[in-house]
């Protein structure tokens, strides 16, 4: 028996605003010092005035232009009612039945290598306050909780996509697209450890029975999904589960209520948790503290136009502008935004945008990750990685000696020296590695070594081509930086002679 | 057309409300309730075909402000209410049931 996997996501990613939503207390990330970015309006305090932050519209704004959706031309918030002890005033400003935005979609690259593309569609994207925090006395000693409330009232943003997504994997690859996409716009820091990205799934099976029927299984929510490995693993496991489940039980959707499971990371399992009140007991109603929001075509223009460059639209112009494989153009766009235009810039100055490629695919990435380093940190700046390559261009050093001279330069960099191109040339004529040119110089150089050698050139002469391997080594060696293919050459029609 | 509000109704309010009623209270809440939610439902007999569904009270819209920190409160003071707090946490009965 077969089934289909059927996955809605709703993340929820804080806005990087420097104040919160309705009040001027900091966002910042400050878990070492709790409750100190609190005010009346964050703690809930009877007679405060919660008004809205511009800036935090303006940001939901342009993500829910980059995600393709209708923007309602008249949005209002509304008050969510649920008791929990991380939420100060009974109630969450929220957005019920006007959201901002509704109905687009995002483009998710599922195959990277093949370059295949899944549309998934965005149901809506609201924009509403966040809770505080809650820390639980881990040795169950039946103390009391602790609440911080210095997140209380950070700018989120909740994107709900439609239930398009079909496996564990094309969910995280979902999620990368997004975070991608968000950090692109600069609108959130999608940093998982603090919290500034979070995931909920709505999983269910449709199980493909005999007759052609697809019968659905009870929707289950994974809640609080904190890393994308988490998303990945819970899921794995409670595709599994619920198709066990429909095998011993044969409930079908609509049987039993929804059911909201957490995720235990070291057990690696799914577990119930409460049932989820149902929207109607939320008792929503429109906030009478804030007043509805209207946007005109004029607003949401100026704001299309500083959405800058999408990565979907930067990978395709990789592709087709540089001729690079999709592999390629993927590896450097997912970087972000700051490595992608690191190496538009390289490609563009040293005119090879294939070897750049080479060297920000493999030697930079590859630094970086070993020296934990950003692309914003590391030493080697454009214009030397220009100059370094523009030297293998014109046939100056072999690629060989350019990645001998790249070690040095980081390591120097590192040590905090600074780097300029005309190190490179330093480097170069200290450790002999220049190309030489000089036919005259290459000539005696093999003669001698010729003579020096006559067994070798015994062995050649009665057939044995291998031997001339060990003279290119001896030439080499006096001529440092001599193209190996070159001497190769001369050393033949000398021999052949 | 007059919707009757039940004890069952009230029952569920008050437990969303966290409310605990004795069966007097209830009583009289079923009565008292029933009696707003029927005088507010004379509205229904206005036309409204023509009309503009409204959100708010106020003719408002686009109040904003700009995103700039201001000090926020001293942690004593944002503590102050607390019944209860610790290293500068406030202190909750224990949550046992994860959201
Ligand atoms: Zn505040």
């Amino acid at each position: 028996m077969s089934y289909t996997v059927i996955v809605g996501l709703e993340v929820h990613v804080q806005l990087l605003t420097k104040s919160k939503i309705f009040c001027g207390c900091s966002t910042e990330f400050n878990p070492d010092h709790p409750n100190v970015q609190t005010c009346p309006v964050c703690l809930g305090l009877p007679g405060s005035l919660p008004v809205m932050n511009r800036r935090a519209f303006e940001l939901s704004l342009k993500t829910a232009m980059s995600l393709n959706c209708q923007i309602a031309p008249f949005t209002k918030w509304d008050r969510k009612q649920y008791y929990y002890p991380d939420l100060p005033k009974g109630y969450q400003i929220s957005q019920y039945d006007l959201p901002f935005s509704l109905d687009g979609f995002l483009e998710v690259e599922v195959d990277p290598t093949e370059g295949t593309t899944r549309r998934v569609g965005i149901i809506r994207a609201h924009l509403e306050e966040d809770a505080g925090k809650n820390l639980h006395d881990e040795t169950g000693h039946g103390t009391d909780s602790q609440v911080d409330l210095n997140r209380a009232g950070t700018p989120l943003l909740e994107i709900v996509s439609q239930p398009d997504l079909r496996s564990a994997a094309e969910c995280k690859r979902y999620l990368e697209e997004l975070r991608l996409l968000l950090t692109y716009l600069g609108v959130s820091d999608c940093n998982m450890a603090e919290g500034s990205l979070r995931c909920d799934a709505n999983v269910n099976l449709h199980v493909h029975q005999p007759d052609g029927q697809d019968i659905p299984t009870p929707i289950v929510e994974i809640k609080n999904l904190n890393s994308f490995r988490n998303v990945e693993l819970s899921l794995e496991y409670e595709i599994k589960r619920q198709f066990e489940e429909w095998q011993k039980t044969g409930k079908r959707l609509g049987e039993v209520s929804k059911e909201t499971r957490g995720w235990d990371a070291a057990r690696g399992a799914t577990f119930a948790q409460r049932g989820k009140e149902e929207a109607s007991d939320y008792r929503y109603f429109p906030d009478p503290d804030l007043v509805p929001v209207t946007v005109t075509e004029e607003e949401l223009d100026r704001i299309r136009e500083s959405l800058g460059e999408f990565p979907a639209d930067r990978r395709k112009r990789f592709k087709e502008g540089y001729l690079l494989s999709n592999y390629d153009a993927a590896v450097i766009v997912d970087q972000g935004a700051e490595l992608a235009s690191y190496y538009e810039e390289v490609a563009l100055g040293c005119g090879d945008a294939k070897q750049a490629a080479n060297w920000v695919t493999q030697d930079i990435l590859r630094e970086m990750k070993e020296r934990n380093l950003t692309i914003g940190q590391f030493p080697i700046r454009q214009p030397v990685l220009i100059a370094l390559l523009g030297k293998i261009n014109t046939k100056a050093i072999t690629i060989k000696s350019a990645r001998e001279i790249f070690v040095d330069l980081l390591t120097e960099g590192l040590e905090g020296k600074p780097i300029e191109p005309s190190r490179i040339d330093e480097l170069v004529a200290s450790k002999g590695l220049a190309l030489v040119f000089d036919v005259v110089e290459l000539d005696a150089v093999i003669a001698k070594i010729v003579d020096k050698n006559p067994k070798a050139v015994a062995d050649f002469k009665s057939g044995k081509q291998a031997a001339v391997g060990a003279l290119i080594g001896q030439v080499m060696k006096e001529v440092k930086g001599a193209d190996p293919q070159r001497v190769r050459q001369m050393l033949v029609e000398k021999l052949s002679q | 057309m007059a919707t009757q509000l039940t004890r069952a109704d009230v029952q569920k309010v008050a437990l969303l409300g966290r409310l605990k009623l004795s069966d007097a209270e209830l009583e009289a809440y079923t009565q008292s309730l029933g009696n707003i939610i029927g005088y507010v439902e004379r509205l229904n007999e206005v036309n409204t075909d023509d009309v503009e569904p409204m959100v708010h009270a106020v003719e408002l819209s686009n109040v904003f402000r700009a995103d700039e920190v201001r000090p926020s409160l001293p942690r004593a003071d944002a503590l102050a209410n607390a019944p209860k707090s610790e290293r500068g946490f406030f202190l909750v009965p224990q949550i046992l049931d994860e959201r």
